[in-house]
């Protein structure tokens, strides 16, 4: 009895032995050498493999940090800074500073802006109305509603407000990973510079028509009055395609462009409500704390 | 037994109201808006500008490229704008607006109804007058003809199929041209015949379109060399796909074209322009428009300047009846819901539907339940179900080669499915995306 017992363990771990030599001296033979930095660099990484970067996922992106000379066209959107310094620590490179930056809605075209004048009832997705026709609205440019953008977002950042029919960006959540700017058919979503305090200034609207015919079916659309663009001491607005499009990297928030526009296109968010300086402009600065307030609820 | 295609298809209510109607030519709009792109291909290049006179018949369009058409004025009038204006692809595109005073036509434009049977010019003449006269498919898909009249190389024609098909419910427009143009139509498909180099022809016709297939097996006998065939009523007979399958049994390859197998399809509609076009020297500036509806009080078939308002069209045919949820540019099958009615007829337009609410409606979405109906009626062998899953998961390697290209868009499986799911819808979708991956390619 005890023999059988004892014959069954020597063979066994000798049969284990053996396997364990085989197997110990192939893992040498074939073995691939992988740089022992990838594996650090992608540890120092979020992990989310959103794409942000440009790159399929982190292990990818990791790679092409260890292989780049420098870090002029790597960045990871949602570690940021932070991140990047940590991963050129890691490799001993010199990672440039970028701003953090965040997704911002540029249509403002809700339900009581923007008149709906048809029903559309078929296939719920953005890219299908925009292959078909303007949507149910007028406007050939702006939010079709139906939260294609919401769908690509990984981090909860996005959600579609009912009241509106519009989506909403919530700002902490935002990583500035991309995914909502390429979901959108019609190129509303815009990256922009994450300001001091989450501040920011930017016209909330695309739309290429002629103004007098934008206002016809949206009553918050840019018409290209170049109000704003003649109001700015920086050079940050310029005008195009019967638009106004103020430059992030060179706004420096001083908020006059918002109280001159005349459809309340521009929007400033997160900032403190106005002190009533001068009376005449009391009404239009009211306006303009409106949109304020409203937003900054999100 | 009738010919037909043998995979797939379906059978919708016919609802021909118009079809006992003769063709009624409409009163001359006081303004048109003539689009620039009533074509597939490159939008052609306006040629007059804003306070100019324009003729009846004169080029106001050229056209750029191969893939690409001539528009032509069909009023006489002066030129008030050119700019974008909606059109019935749902977005503004450029067109030209004029404001009509008379009724002057080009001097060199045969306007008598006189029937020109002798065929004088060469086949190269007739595909130069084809491309001149700015000839389209008037089937709806709207492909430059000339295009197909001249073969690549390489390839050979054997045969022109006439396509009288007409297998969308309620219209009608094919049906009376056949009826009251027939000779006229024959001329044309001669005219195409020698064009292409070929000594068959085909005519292709419905049974539920009796009176022409013997008005035309009447006519024909006039002609060696020419068909007509009875064939059974399914939809989509009228692809031409379908048509050739049907009427001589050869299968165009996947991703390949009819003149793969020494085949080219014309519809009548474009028959009787190639007609007019070289006997007569007429562009293409009206078309028979049907317009039809379950409530319309008058269904008609119009006879209508390209660029005539709808609303005008839906006016002369009793105006929009109440209840009505939806206006439909094409058939009930493959049309498309049109969002205002200030849109213009195009060479494209076949008819103009108005649908009740209640039919107009979308039902509720379910889930699949595997019932593979949309498999049995598809007529290009497809997987609608499995295409739509796909274009879901943005699986489009897999959609490529599920052949999604090959999808010709007809609508049997929304039609047909049970769970009322948006099929077409999201393989149109998937088409347009392994469309660009494949365009990104080369």
């Amino acid at each position: 009895m005890n023999s059988v017992l004892l014959f069954t363990i020597i063979s066994l771990s000798l049969l284990g032995l053996v396997a364990a030599l085989i197997l110990y001296f192939f893992a040498q033979k074939f073995k691939v050498y992988e740089d022992p930095r990838i594996d650090q660099v992608e540890d120092a990484l979020p992990g989310a493999n959103c794409g942000g970067c440009g790159f399929p996922g982190c292990r990818n992106f990791a790679e092409a940090c260890v292989k780049a000379e420098t870090f002029d066209d790597l960045n990871c959107p949602v570690g940021g800074n932070e991140v990047m310094v940590t991963v050129s620590g890691i490799l001993g490179k010199e990672a440039g500073e970028t701003d953090p930056l965040v997704a911002v809605i540029r249509c403002n075209g809700s339900f009581e802006n923007r008149p709906r004048t048809n029903v559309y009832d078929g296939a719920q997705n953005c890219t299908i109305v925009h292959n078909l026709y303007t949507g149910d609205t007028d406007c050939p440019f702006g939010c079709l509603g139906h939260g294609e953008c919401v769908d690509a977002c990984n981090f909860e950042a996005m959600y579609m407000d009912e009241k509106t029919g519009l989506p909403v960006i919530i700002d902490e959540n935002c990583v500035a990973c991309g995914a909502c700017v390429e979901a959108c058919p019609r190129d509303i979503i815009e990256l922009r510079k994450r300001n001091k305090k989450d501040r920011k200034i930017f016209v909330s609207c695309i739309n290429e028509d002629k103004g007098g015919i934008a206002k016809k079916y949206c009553s918050v659309a840019c018409t290209g009055c170049t109000k704003c663009f003649k109001v700015c001491d920086y050079d940050a607005i310029t005008m195009g395609n019967n638009l106004a499009f103020i430059d992030s990297e060179k706004c420096k928030l001083c908020r006059k462009c918002v109280v001159v526009c005349p459809t309340n296109a521009i929007h400033e968010i997160n900032f403190p409500p106005r002190r009533v300086k001068e009376e005449e402009k009391v009404e239009e600065t009211e306006g303009a704390e409106e949109i304020s307030g409203k937003k900054t609820t999100n | 037994m009738l010919k037909t295609f043998p995979r797939g298809g379906v059978h919708p209510a016919e609802n021909k109201f118009s079809a006992g109607n003769k063709i009624i030519r409409m009163t001359l709009p006081k303004i048109v808006t003539i689009p620039l792109a009533q074509h597939l291909g490159v939008p052609a290049e306006a040629l007059v500008n804003h306070g100019d006179m324009v003729k009846t018949g004169q080029t106001i369009g050229a056209s750029k490229g191969f893939v690409s058409s001539n528009i032509h004025s069909s009023v006489t009038g002066k030129v008030i704008k050119v700019d974008k204006f909606l059109d019935s692809s749902g977005y503004k595109k450029a067109a030209v607006s004029i404001e009509v005073t008379e009724d002057e036509w080009l001097p060199e434009i045969d306007r008598s109804s006189d029937l020109k049977k002798e065929i004088i010019i060469d086949g190269e003449e007739i595909i130069k007058k084809t491309l001149e006269s700015g000839i389209v498919g008037m089937g709806g898909a709207t492909f430059p003809s000339h295009v197909k009249m001249s073969v690549p190389r390489g390839k050979k024609a054997e045969l022109v199929i006439l396509n009288g098909v007409e297998c969308e419910p309620f219209l009608t427009s094919d049906h009376r041209l056949m009826l009251e143009k027939g000779e006229e139509i024959l001329v044309g498909l001669r005219l195409i015949m020698k064009a292409l180099g070929v000594t068959k022809g085909m005519v292709g016709i419905e049974n539920n379109k009796k009176d022409a297939i013997d008005h035309f097996t009447q006519l024909s006998k006039q002609y060696p060399g020419i068909e007509v065939f009875a064939l059974k009523v399914k939809y989509p007979q009228g692809g031409e796909k379908q048509l050739i399958k049907a009427l001589t049994g050869r299968e165009v390859p996947s991703g390949g074209l009819p003149i793969d197998v020494g085949a080219v399809v014309h519809n009548v509609g474009t028959a009787f322009a190639v007609y007019e076009a070289v006997q007569k020297n007429k562009p293409l500036i009206e078309r028979v428009v049907t317009v039809s509806g379950k409530m319309v009080s008058s269904p008609s078939n119009l006879l209508t300047r390209i660029g005539t308002p709808v609303n005008l069209l839906i006016e002369t045919s009793g105006g929009i009846p109440e209840g009505t949820g939806k206006i439909i540019n094409g058939g009930p099958m493959m049309g498309k819901a049109l969002d205002s009615v200030d849109v213009p007829v195009m060479k494209g337009t076949s008819g103009i539907l108005l649908i009740p609410d209640k039919e107009s409606r979308r039902k509720k979405i379910d889930p699949c339940i595997r019932c593979s109906k949309c498999i049995t009626v598809c007529p290009m062998g497809l997987e609608p179900y499995l295409l739509m899953t796909l274009t879901e998961k943005e699986k489009f390697d897999r959609l490529e080669d599920e052949k999604v290209m090959d999808c010709i868009e007809c609508g049997s499986c929304s039609y047909t499915c049970p769970a009322n799911r948006p099929l077409l819808d999201y393989i149109r979708l998937g088409k347009f995306n392994v469309g660009q991956i494949i365009r990104n390619r080369k």
